[in-house]
């Protein structure tokens, strides 16, 4: 099937996945050193922009196609790729408004994954690829980076125990910079790959390339621009969570977290595996919260966002699985177009809910009350139980 | 079950996930700690556990002590040269040669 516009429809959409991928991500890289104060809230995003941008360019190993070793390709096209895109961005879209720090590949993964479910059937996935690749490296991730971070942690403030605060703290901010920009350049190096790899898909399947193209140059140019736009949005309600919901974190522990992460991204990347960046960096700040004595971890929030996590692939899988279906029965251009158009009014109404409980660069570091949205009166009066935004 | 778990990714993973990811920032620690030591003994700082050595009272980064600033120097340029490698690698296995 040879359809233009739909194609022009579907890439356009991947990189509005890929910008939602650049803000829910910014706080992997970030969220720690905008809460020690390490970086300004706006040079952060701004550093952590160009590093992803930088990053993108900097490893075109378009990790085998996001899709063929999950999917049978056979068994994709441009209205499973759109509705699988429709479930990845509406997931990322709402536990962005909730502030939960979530996986945007596996949004992306479950998306497609419901939406060949609806097209193809149980047949149409490699469910071997799909655990092994994707889910126990999910499981074990954030283990591995909270051991690592752990461990950082717990050498950082031995070895600089003499220290004193002050210096302390100054040292290790600069550190901080230092591992947050190599967690921004991981991670433009990691997930920009996605969204090039999805738009490559689209374009073989139709026809437009042949099978087993790489991804061509204005492919990469576009989703390293639309990731690096993303991350300068900001995603504050994330990283305002990962920064002052978990765990109240100083620069060691900042350092710490971000090393941590930037390591096992790097290397579970070199042995072939493209890892949740969230996950990592979650578990790497969680890590630091056990290393240090006397670090507080707020377990219900944890609590909360494993439940998102578990959640991520099934629920964005539905979402694209509906998309699929609805795109189908509807049947043709016209289905596509209307599954998109219903993308486009969710993801308005999502914008529009998140003005009420405003999080920006102004107030990204307020106390934590109990919820993302900071300090409004409401929520002071009503003191830490009440369950507000999420 | 070996198709489905690789372990040896796995090990190989958490042992230089642990060297890199909490070896480097421990010599980037022990450059700074270096750093602060003052213009005196610096060996007498890491002795004392909590009380105040020569450095520890130092509320700036810069001590003074030429040796410190010495191995706080080659701890910087290992660390830099680890992240250096590292990028550059990720670069090579990115661009394969045709």
């Amino acid at each position: 099937m040879h359809n233009d516009l739909i194609l022009v429809l579907v890439v356009i959409t991947a990189l509005c996945f890929d910008f939602t991928n650049g803000f829910h991500d910014t706080g992997n890289a970030m969220a720690t050193s905008i809460a020690t104060g390490a970086l300004g809230p706006r040079v952060a995003v701004g550093i952590s922009a160009i590093l992803n941008l930088a990053g993108a360019f900097l490893s075109l190993a378009v990790a085998a196609t996001i899709a063929s070793g999950l999917v049978h390709t056979a068994d994709v096209t441009l209205s499973v790729v759109a509705a699988g895109l429709v479930g990845g961005i509406i997931w990322n879209l709402l536990t962005w408004l909730f502030g939960i720090p979530s996986s945007s590949s596996h949004a992306l993964i479950g998306g497609i994954i419901g939406a060949t479910l609806a097209a193809a059937g149980i047949a149409g996935v490699e469910w071997q690829g799909l655990v092994s690749k994707v889910i126990i490296p999910a499981i074990l991730s954030p283990f591995i980076a909270g051991l690592v971070s752990a461990c950082g942690t717990w050498l950082l403030y031995r070895i600089s125990r003499d220290m004193t605060t002050r210096a302390r703290s100054h040292g290790f901010r600069i550190g901080q910079i230092g591992s947050a920009c190599m967690v921004s350049l991981a991670h433009g190096t990691n997930d920009a790959q996605k969204t090039m790899g999805i738009i490559t898909l689209a374009l073989i399947t139709n026809h437009t390339l042949p099978t087993g193209s790489n991804a061509p140059d204005w492919v990469i140019v576009s989703c390293a621009l639309a990731i690096s736009a993303g991350t300068y949005l900001g995603g504050w309600r994330v990283i305002r969570t990962l920064g002052k919901g978990l765990v109240e974190i100083d620069s060691p522990q900042g350092m710490a977290a971000e090393s941590a992460s930037a390591a096992v991204i790097l290397l579970s990347a070199s042995f072939g595996y493209t890892l949740s960046t969230t996950h990592v960096a979650t578990g790497s700040i969680i890590g630091t919260g056990l290393g240090k004595k006397g670090a507080d971890v707020r377990w219900n929030v944890a609590g909360r966002m494993a439940t998102a996590w578990v959640f991520t692939l099934p629920c964005a899988a539905l979402v694209g699985a509906a998309a699929e279906g609805l795109t189908h029965l509807i049947g043709g251009t016209a289905g596509v177009i209307v599954a998109l158009a219903i993308l486009a009014a969710v993801a308005l109404y999502i914008y529009l809910r998140s003005r009420a409980t405003k999080v920006d660069h102004e107030n990204v570091n307020s106390e934590w009350t109990g919820s993302v949205a900071p300090g409004t009166d409401e929520a002071m009066a009503a003191g830490t139980s009440e369950p507000s935004a999420g | 079950m070996s198709s489905w778990i690789n372990l040896s990714a796995i090990w190989k993973i958490v042992v230089f996930g642990l060297l890199a990811g909490a070896g480097l920032p421990a010599l980037f620690a022990i450059g700074m700690v270096s750093l602060t030591r003052g213009g005196r003994s610096p060996r007498q700082a890491t002795a004392t556990a909590g009380t105040a050595g020569p450095g520890a009272g130092n509320d700036v980064l810069i001590g003074g002590s030429v040796i410190g600033m010495m191995i706080a120097a080659v701890c910087f340029l290992i660390v830099l040269a680890a992240i250096g490698w590292g990028i550059f690698e990720i670069y090579q296995s990115g661009h394969p040669a045709k």
